[in-house]
Parts: structure tokens; sequence; C-alpha cells
């Protein structure tokens, strides 16, 4: 009992003489062991419960003299029990408020009287008698702390032998027992609740801290602590609140309620007074209950807080569990020295007691120390065995639901790791979910003949020596290896750890065998990631070195396919496979080492560089690995083989370079290397394959502009628009079409396509054509039509129809494209004709409504010349129903490039007067004023292009005066664009009209700005600057006039 | 010993190389030389016709990484053409001839000849079983041991029986071992491996300027 008063129990702190013992439940619970105890003493150890106090215990009570019964003589205010000891003192005796007990027998009656006041009586005996033992039976059985003499004792009271004696003993010895009950009682509890330490806090606040911000998605607006400053033990509370355990304050603001002022205390997390606006002092004072931890706090709180929790559930323990780890080992360093006399019992708990917490799992198993990481893999792991076992045991027969339950999920796989490309390499946890679903195998089906084959023969790979080995293998590849059920069997059957273990060996034949399967079987999604999981891919980049060149072959056939997904590229990239696969490369150009000529499993030179492309081509999906080949000199290499002339080795070379031409320096680099020429040779090859991969290369390129020359100089035009005639293979026409469309960027290309007659061609293919070829058909002919010829040659051929078709189109990157090719088509006036007769104004116009910003500048672009160039275009605009107003709206638009376009499509609207007006009434003024404050060279210009055109209205010029608009165009004239000057000063010139207008302009500096451009070369900026001046200065004259009249 | 016969050397290098297509003069050499220090250190007495069988397995053990016994037997004999119990140096160089540089076509035979037991021009399922019978690792749980590598046996048949008669002919071993090199050495490795060939080599033929 001892023991565990003074350890377990929660005194409050720093108490001097009496203590009191706090009513946490801890404490709750030991009263409630200690009261169990006590009642129940005189019925189980009769003769113990006469045996008398060495002193009584006292303390004051609350039980009234009424409320004692039979067995006591009460007079007025004293009780006195009709039992006494020897020397005649009574062994219960109240007098007053104070109460004296001597022994069990008395205090287990007294309990039995206090009835609902049994707790309250007994937390104020043990608060009056802090070390009750020594009270019961003397000094000599004190709690000392550290050493344990119990037993010596006991052996020199036996000796004694004497009655008395062996009642204390016995009294002792019980106690010792409900002591250490009462330790391990209160060490559950205290497991149940932590208490938090400063690390723990402070993980918790950053973590939250980074999911928190603005946005819906986020679980807390703002979390922060009141004061920067951290002492070194890790709290932020001023020195004299630590000493009450207060650790930190934090201000947090949800988003579904008011921003609250925290206390993180050892004991837990409540709502304090706040601060005092006056002193910045935090009122103290706990306004709630007290919560184990923030989190839990916060879900309480705030509804919010834990549905977007939840939402990210995965992210914030995947985070958390690794700082978990850390703080476990902090806080197994900080902890232990703070209870250096404790029992072991104690001193093991609060690392375990912490795990126990965190894993949520209430039962008290020491046993159970696994780290969660551990646990969750060897729970997968067991899972595996589970899903292989299940497998073996249960005979199955492929039905035809289960294969197409695989393949749907294996073409969900392919879709997945599409998207795994997309996102950053960083996250992990996502890419593991995925793998999920490949355990899910039921075993209800049969399992085919195959299958028992196939576990027969892994079986004497198993058992067998080399040669049983090397027979197995072979017989093996006599199965269908591309069939799913048998690469499931070989895996199922642990057929992929054996063959792996094969790689390890020495053998050579054991090798090439193995890896002619895995080679095989590497095509299963499935399979490929159980090869990474079981660590195949180091040992096969391992392989990569071995002198035998055609396992160096088989070990990089086998690494591309396997590095089809980004887990396993990345495992290839840190294990140096990069470099090695680089170095493959350089094979078909060193001399053949006459050593190797009569080498038995001869394989080509040509051949280890092919497999060596091929399997850079897998790895060169992924970032990291573009910038590691860059890195290990691949780039040269890649050039070099592409002067070869096998297909073979052509197409996974090209197919390499194309991947990694996505990258800017790659673009440098295939520039510098003169890649382009070969590329450009290779579109004339016989192979369709390598053919698209050389235009997707080129259509990757051809973003350069010197390229797009270089393109044009090797002769790449002709062969590029004379694949345009084979329409079939819907890859390669994407990507002849692709290289098209950007090098149509340059203009001296567009005029060798017409030679070519390539535009014919691709009007051609504006119809029945994949969206993918469709994207790039309409980009090379936007890029066309910037000529005016060939917008004649697309009418000719009947283009526009098509075009204006595809508008009602959903594909984003299509309808930039078409929109802007219609809007090039629309300069032309004839043209202007077909597209009105066939509504296409219209089309365009509700593509302002498109979500995609991209779409909707495009589409305002492509307005600008259809109301430029259509007849009565002031009457159309006006026939779209809500169409201006529409417009109007977009000014309110954040993307620069729709408010450019917006304003250029507003330039032409506000030709017509009537219309005009009716954007007035839209408010376009008070829009296009709030735009004046922007840097955007672009925006600028087309703003003061609409503005000028707009101040031809009403009292407009006078508004945007009033909407301040004027000051800023002040400064466009500052700019270094001389397109914005020139607008500028057109608008200025409109709005000098007015006479405030100008005092302004005047105060801004305008004149001398205004006055340089008079003597600008273009002239229209010349007009409308001098312009602008006469205004101004006419209005000075006439101001001067007026105060001398 | 070779030293003093200077002019037989010669006179033997010279009617060796005739015949030998795979090796140079100077290859030859050297193997007539190592042929003689295998045969001095192997034979105490002087003249004798070649290397014995026991000299010769120790050889193919210490130097090619050979274990199997049968096999290396079977080595010998292929090495030993006139079947009187030595290897000749003309054998010995006509047999590494194959051993180390053979075409595919003359290692095929080679083997096929070593894994022919009797030399019937098949290779029956009882040779097989003979000398597959050591490949498994025997499993105390199995109630006929013997079981699997019957298995195998068929296994192999399946795999390397083309015209279904039971035996490997060599025209069946021919066709297997086109189709999948690594069936070449199916019964049991009787040629060098790869890192003791390069080795071997390497010693033989280094480059006196070398040393």
């Amino acid at each position: 009992m001892g023991v565990a008063l003074t350890r377990a129990a929660q005194w409050t702190a720093a108490g001097f003489g009496t203590g009191t013992l706090e009513l946490t439940p801890l404490n709750e619970a030991i009263l409630n062991d200690i009261i169990k105890f006590v009642e129940t003493f005189s019925v189980k150890y009769s003769q113990e419960a006469e045996f008398v106090f060495k002193e009584p215990l006292e303390w004051k009570t609350t039980l009234e003299p009424s409320e004692f019964e039979s067995g006591y003589i009460v007079s007025g205010t004293t009780v006195q029990s009709e039992e006494n000891s020897k020397d005649g003192q009574p062994l219960l005796l109240l007098s007053g408020n104070d109460i004296k007990v001597s022994s069990f027998g008395q205090l287990s009656r007294l309990l039995h009287l206090a009835k609902d006041k049994k707790l309250k009586e007994t937390q104020a005996c043990l608060e009056a008698n802090r070390d009750p033992v020594v009270k019961i039976l003397g000094a000599g059985y004190g709690t000392v702390e550290g050493e344990d003499l119990s037993t010596i004792r006991f052996l020199d009271k036996m000796k004694k032998d004497d009655d008395h004696e062996n009642i204390k003993m016995k009294i002792s010895l019980l106690l010792q027992q409900l002591d250490m009950l009462l330790l391990n009682n209160s060490l559950k509890h205290i497991s149940l609740e932590i208490r938090l330490n400063p690390s723990v806090v402070k993980n918790d606040v950053d973590l939250l801290k980074h999911f928190s911000g603005k946005g819906e998605q986020t679980v807390l607006e703002s979390i922060d602590y009141t004061s920067d400053f951290e002492f070194a033990n890790g709290c932020r509370a001023p020195p004299w609140r630590q000493m009450h355990g207060e650790i930190c304050y934090l201000i947090v603001k949800p988003h579904d309620c008011d921003s609250i002022c925290l206390t993180c205390s050892t004991a837990g997390v409540f709502v304090n007074g706040g601060i005092e606006n006056e002193a910045h002092e935090i009122d103290y004072e706990r306004r709630s209950e007290i919560y184990k931890d923030l989190v839990t706090f916060l879900r309480e709180k705030s509804a919010k807080f834990s549905e977007n929790m939840s939402k990210q559930k995965l992210s914030f323990f995947g985070g958390k569990k690794k700082e978990k780890k850390k703080l476990k080992s902090i806080t197994e360093k900080e902890e232990i020295p703070n209870l250096p006399k404790a029992s072991l019992v104690l001193q093991k708990s609060p690392s375990e007691k912490r795990r126990m917490v965190r894993k949520l799992e209430p039962s008290l198993k020491w046993t159970s120390s696994i780290i969660p990481q551990q646990k969750k893999e060897s729970a997968k792991e067991s899972q595996d065995e589970k899903s292989i076992l299940s497998t073996t045991d249960k005979p199955k027969s492929v039905s035809p639901s289960t294969s197409a339950g695989k393949t749907q999920s294996s073409s969900r796989r392919k879709s997945s790791i599409k998207i795994e490309d997309l996102i950053s390499e960083s996250s992990s946890e996502s890419e593991e979910d995925e793998e999920q679903p490949d355990h899910r195998q039921e075993g209800q089906t049969d399992l085919p003949s195959e299958y028992w084959q196939i576990q027969k023969l892994v079986k004497y790979l198993k058992g067998g020596n080399q040669t049983a080995t090397v027979i197995a293998l072979c017989s093996m590849r006599d199965f269908n290896l591309t069939q799913e059920t048998c690469q499931l069997a070989i895996r199922d059957v642990g057929g992929l750890e054996v063959l792996i273990n094969l790689l390890d060996t020495d053998d050579i034949k054991c090798k090439i065998g193995s890896l002619k399967i895995l080679k095989e079987i590497s095509h299963n999604s499935q399979i490929r990631r159980t090869i990474v999981d079981l660590g195949g891919l180091p040992i096969m980049v391992k392989i990569l070195d071995s002198p035998d060149k055609n396992l160096k072959c088989l070990a990089a056939e086998t690494i591309a396919n396997v590095a089809n997904f980004r887990r396993a590229r990345r495992t290839v990239r840190q294990h140096g496979g990069i470099k090695k696969l680089v170095e493959l490369l350089d094979y078909a150009q060193s001399k053949t080492e006459p050593m190797h000529r009569h080498c038995l499993y001869e394989t080509k030179d040509v051949e280890v560089a092919r497999c060596g492309a091929l399997a850079l081509w897998s790895c060169s999906k992924s970032h990291a690995n573009k910038e590691a080949i860059r890195k290990a000199g691949g780039i040269p290499l890649l050039a070099r083989l592409l002067k070869s002339s096998h297909e073979n080795m052509l197409i996974p070379v090209v197919g390499t370079l194309q991947e990694c031409a996505s990258e800017e320096h790659y673009r440098a680099a295939i520039k510098a290397e003169r890649i382009i020429e070969n590329l450009v040779k290779n579109l004339s090859s016989e192979n369709e394959v390598l053919q698209e991969h050389c235009a997707m290369a080129i259509y990757q390129c051809a973003e350069d502009e010197e390229t797009r020359d270089l393109v044009r100089q090797h002769g790449g035009l002709k062969p590029l628009a004379a694949l345009l005639n084979n329409t079939d293979n819907k890859e390669r026409l994407a990507a002849v079409t692709g290289a098209i469309w950007k090098c149509a960027i340059c203009k001296e290309n567009v005029t060798k396509f017409r030679e070519y007659k390539a535009i014919e061609t691709l009007v051609g293919l504006l119809t029945d054509q994949p969206e993918e070829v469709l994207v790039n058909v309409v980009g090379a002919l936007g890029e066309c039509c910037q000529e005016q010829e060939n917008r004649v040659i697309i009418r000719r051929c009947g283009g526009i129809q098509p075009l204006v078709n595809l508008l009602v189109g959903t594909n984003q990157a299509l309808l930039v494209n078409v929109t802007k090719a219609v809007g090039a088509c629309a300069t032309e006036p004839e043209n202007m004709m077909i597209i009105d007769r066939l509504d296409g104004v219209r089309l365009l116009w509700s593509l302002l409504k498109n979500p995609h910003p991209d779409v909707k500048a495009s589409a305002a672009w492509a307005l600008c010349p259809c109301i430029e160039n259509a007849k009565d275009a002031g009457e159309m605009v006006r026939s779209f129903v809500g169409g201006l107003e529409l417009v109007v709206n977009l000014l309110k638009s954040e993307n620069k490039e729709v408010l450019a376009s917006v304003c250029a499509a507003i330039t032409n609207i506000a030709k017509d007067q009537e219309n005009l007006a009716v954007i007035t009434d839209h408010g376009v003024v008070p829009l296009l004023s709030k735009l004046a404050n922007t840097n955007n060279d672009k925006l600028r210009q087309h703003l003061a292009e609409a503005i000028s055109r707009c101040c031809m209205w009403g009292r407009n010029r006078i508004a945007f005066g009033e909407h301040k608009a004027v000051a800023p165009l002040v400064r466009y004239l500052r700019s270094k664009d001389t397109n914005v000057h020139r607008a500028t000063a057109q608008a200025l010139y409109q709005l000098s009209e007015d006479a405030n207008n100008c005092i302004t302009m005047h105060e801004n500096g305008a004149v001398k700005l205004l006055l340089d451009m008079v003597g600008s070369p273009d002239e229209v900026l010349q007009e409308a600057a001098a312009g602008c001046i006469s205004n101004i200065r006419r209005l000075a004259l006439a101001t001067e006039k007026a105060k001398y009249s | 010993m070779y030293t003093v016969d200077r002019k037989r050397l010669q006179k033997l290098k010279d009617s060796i190389s005739k015949s030998s297509k795979h090796f140079t003069s100077y290859e030859i050499e050297c193997l007539i030389k190592i042929f003689y220090t295998f045969l001095g250190e192997t034979t105490e007495k002087q003249g004798s016709i070649g290397i014995d069988r026991n000299a010769f397995r120790n050889i193919l053990h210490t130097t090619f990484g050979m274990t199997d016994d049968m096999i290396m037997d079977r080595v010998f004999r292929g090495f030993d053409r006139d079947n009187d119990g030595f290897v000749s140096v003309t054998e010995w160089i006509s047999g590494l001839c194959i051993f180390l540089r053979g075409s595919l076509e003359e290692k095929m035979k080679y083997c096929f000849e070593i894994y022919d037991l009797n030399g019937d021009g098949f290779i029956s399922r009882e040779e097989m079983f003979h000398m597959l019978k050591n490949s498994l690792l025997k499993q105390p749980s199995e109630e006929d041991p013997d079981e699997g590598i019957k298995d195998l046996v068929d296994i192999t048949l399946k795999k390397m029986d083309h015209d279904h008669d039971g035996k490997l002919s060599f025209v069946d071993y021919e066709t297997s071992v086109r189709e999948e090199a690594l069936l070449l050495e199916a019964f049991g490795p009787c040629l060098p491996d790869s890192k003791s060939h390069l080795e071997f080599e390497a010693q033989v033929f280094k480059d006196p300027h070398d040393l």
C-alpha cells in the first residue's frame, strides 16, 4: 500500500504537510481498491482484524455521531466503540470531527456505516495518514524507498515465534499484497491515460500545423503558440505555470467555430480563460473538461475538424507514425530517469504504456511491444501467406468470372500506374494501397492442371541440383508463360522466391534459365510487384555486371519489364542500375574481345545495347531517372546508337529519347548531339513503331525554335507530310500530326508544308479521327492559318465546316486548338461568311461559359476577328441572348489571359454604339477600371484599347475618371512595350476630353511622358499623344483665361 | 622432359596443328607443355603413353571443377578415343579442342556421346535415370525416393523426345538443344563452366613475354 500511495497515487503538486489527493480516475480506482480490501478484511481474516494498531489512524471525518449504530456508545458529539483494546482504550473514538480508529475490524465497520461517504472517508484518512503502514504496524514496517528488507525482517521475527508478532507479520504480508495489487491496477490506469509531455504536444501541434490553412480540405484554419519562446525542457509556459504541469498555450481557429485559447498541460488539454486584451496575459483558469490530447479535444469541439481528419487520416497518421517512432526513443530516454527508484514494473511502463495507448488497445499485454509499423508489415506478410495457403490448400478451377475479374484488376492497375506516375515520387503511401487488391483472391475456384505441374517443377527447382534445376527451368518454359494462370501459379506456389534465389547463385545456366522465365512472366503487373517485393531488382542490377552477355541481356530485359511502375524504377535507380544500364549502351561500340569469341551462349553486342536501351526506356518514365540517365552520360551514347541501322535497337533508343525529351536539359542535349538529324532519317524507316517514336520525339523537341529549323534543314518535313497519308495506325498518326503541329509554329516550315500539300491532307483528317489525333491536326491547322494563303486553302478544301463542328466538343485541349484555328480562319472575310452561316460565332460565344480558363480565353480571342469581320456584327452580337452580360461578367475572372482576351473582345464589341450602350449598362466601366492596376503588359494593352473604345459612349469618360482608372493608365506609359504605349496614348486621348481627367493626368506627370511619345516613329502613337497633350494644354489655357478675365 | 626433346615437340606440334582447327600453333604448344606437366606430376614412370583415368579425373576435378564421378568417367572415355586407358597427347589436344573451343555441333556430338552410356546411339530412359539419380535432394518423407527422379526423367523425355519413341536419339537431342541451349548439358555438367574455362585458358595460354 505504501509504495502505491507514494508512487502511483497522484498527490497535488508541491504540498507541504498534509497533501491532498486529487480526485482523478486513477486515485479513485486506488481508493476503491483499498475500500474493498478493508471492507472484506474482517470477514476474511477475523483474527487479524482484531489486531490493534500501533498508533490509531486519525483524521477529520464528516460522519455524524447519529450515524453510528449498535456497538457504539454515543454521547453528544463523542462516539466510542464498545470494543476496547487490552489497555482499555476504545478501538474507535470520535470526538467532534476528529476520529481515531485502531483496528481493521473497526475500520471495516466504519466503512459499512459510511455507505456513500466511503470514498470521502478513505480519502480523508489517507490524506491525514500519508504512511498508514507505519501507524498500523510500527516504524519498522515503513515504506523504505529503494530497499526491501521485509523478507529479512520476517526471518528475524519468525525466530521470536511470538503470536502477536505473527499476526503483525501476516498483516504486513497482506498489506504488501494489497500494495502490489494497487500498483498493478494503477498501472492499468496510467497506461490508459497518457500524460502529455512537451515533445508529444510539439509533435501534435507541428502535425496539425502541417494540415492547417485556408481551404476546405484542411483540418483547421490555424493553430499557433501564444509564445515563440521555448524553454530548454520544451515547455513554452512561464516557469511558475510549469510548476502546475502546464506545457504551453495554443490559439486554435477551427473552421466552424471561434478561435479557442487552450492550455496543454501534463494532465491533458483544456480551454483556459483566453488572453486578456490589455495585459496580454493569459487567464490560466481552467474553463472546460480535461481532454487526453489535442486531437481528442479538437474532435470534440469541431465537427469540421473530425470530418477532415478522417479524410486526411491516412496521411496524417502516416506522418504521425514516423514521428512516433522518433518520439518513443525520446520518451524512453526522458522518462526513465524520472523514476529511478521505482519498481521494475514501473520502470517498464512509460514506453509500454505509450505504445499501448497509441495502438488504442485497452488490454495490458506486455508482449505486444512490436511497433506499429512492424506490426503492419507482419500483418501484411501473414496476409500474403494466407493467400498462398488458401490457394494451395483449396483446389480451384478457373472459372471465366475470376479470370475476367483478374484482367479487370490488371487493367485498373494499368490506369493506376499512370496516375502514380503523375503524382510526385514522395508519396509512397498511396502506392502501397494500390497494391492491396492483389491479394484478394477468392478460394472458390478449381485449379487448372498447369497449377499442379508447375508446383511440381518448383519443387524440383528447390530440391534439385544444378542439372535437375536446369531441366525443371527448361520444362517450365514450355508452359504458356504469357497466360495469367501460369504466371500466378508460379507466384502462388512460391516459385518467384526460388527463381530470384537462383539469380543469386554462381551457376550461369540456372541464372539464365531463371531470367528467361522471369522475363516472360514479368509482363504481368502483379508478378512485377511481387518481384520487387522479394528484392529481385537489386540482384538483377548486380547481374548487369556479369561478364556473360547473355545474362546481361536477360537481366536488362527483365528490368525493362519490371520497371513498369514507379517504385520499381526508383529501386533500379537506388541500386545504381541506371549507370550500369547506360554502360550497356556502350557495348555496341567496343570491339568483341577474343576471349568471348568462343562463348557458348553467344549473343551479339548489339543485343546487349538493345536490351540496355529497352530497360532505360522503361526507367525513363520517372523524372529522377531521366536525370540519372543524363548524369550517367546516356545522351551521347543514345545519340551514337541512333546512327545504327538495327530497327530493334532504334525503337528503344528513340523511345527513351522521346520519353526524356520532356525535360528541358534533354532537348538542349538532343540539339547539341545532333540527334534530330537521325530522328528525321528514321522517319523514313519501314518500321511503323520506329516512325511513331521518332515523330513523337520530334513533337517533344520541336517546342524549341531552333529544333524546328533543324527538322526542316534535315529534310524532316517531307517525310512527316508523307506519313499523314497513312491513317491506319492511329498512334503513329497522333505522333506525326503532333510533330507537324509543333513544326508549323515556324513560318518557313508552314511554307514547306504547303508545298507538300500537307494542309489539304490535314483538313481531310478533321473527321473520323480519335481525339489525340484531332488535337494535333487542329493545332497544326491553327498554326497554318496564320498565313492568308493557307486560310484560303482551308476554305477551298472545305475545312471550315469540320472545324466549326468541332466547337461542340468537350476535350479541353481540342477546344483550345479549335477556337484558335476558327479564330485564325475568321480573319478572312470570306471564311467569316461561312463561319457565320454555320452559326460558329454562337458556338464560340457559348464556349465563354466553359469551366477551363484556357478555353475561355481562346474562345474570347477567336471572337475578336469574328466580330471584326462579320457583316452586321453589331446585330449579330445583340442576337445572342445574355451574351453581352456574359462577356462583361468575365471581367471578374482572375486569369490574366482570360481578362486580356475579354478586353480585346470588348474592344471589338464596343465598336457598335448600341452594343457599347448595353455593356455600359452592364457596368463595364467600373469593372474595367478595377483592372487598371496591373503589371501584365498584354492585359495593359488590351485594357487600354477597351477603355479607349468605351469612352465613346455617354458619360463613360467621366465615369472612368470617377473610378480612378486614369492615374494607373498614365503609369502604363512607363512600360517598355510600344503596343502598350499606343493603346494607352489612345485611351488617354479619349479620356482627356474630360477636364477632371486632364487634371489627374497632369498631376501624375503624363505630359512629360506623352511629349516623349510624340517623338515616336509610330504615327498612331504620335497622333494620340499629341491629341492628348493638346487637350491638356487647352484646358490649362482655358483656366488661365478664366483666371485673368 | 620436353625441354630436352625440343625437336620432337616441334614435330608433334606440327602434326597436331594440321588436324586441330580451333587452336593456334602457339596454343597447341602450350597445351602440349601442360600435358607433360600433368604427366610428370602424376606418373613416375618415364615415357608412359599418357594420363591414366585417375590422373585425368583429378585434372577434371581440380582444373575444371567437375564433381560427378560418373560424368568424369564418361569424359575420360570421351577423351580416350583409342580406349587404351590413357589419354595421349594427341587425344588430349583433340579432346580439349572440343572441350574448350568446340562449335555447338561438336559439343552436341561430344555431350551426346558422354550421355549415351552404352553407346547404342540413344539415351534411354534407364540411362537418364542413372545420370539423374543424384540430382534431387532426397526427402525422407517420400515413400519412393526414386519417384522424383522417375518424374524428372518423364519431364525430360516430354521436353526432348520429339519422335515420342521413349528414348532420345541424337536428332531429338540436337533439336532440343537448338531450341534451348541450356539443354546441352542436360544430364550433368560435362563441359567446363565458363569461370574455370577462362581461368584455365588464362593460365595455360598466358604470353611468355608477360612473365
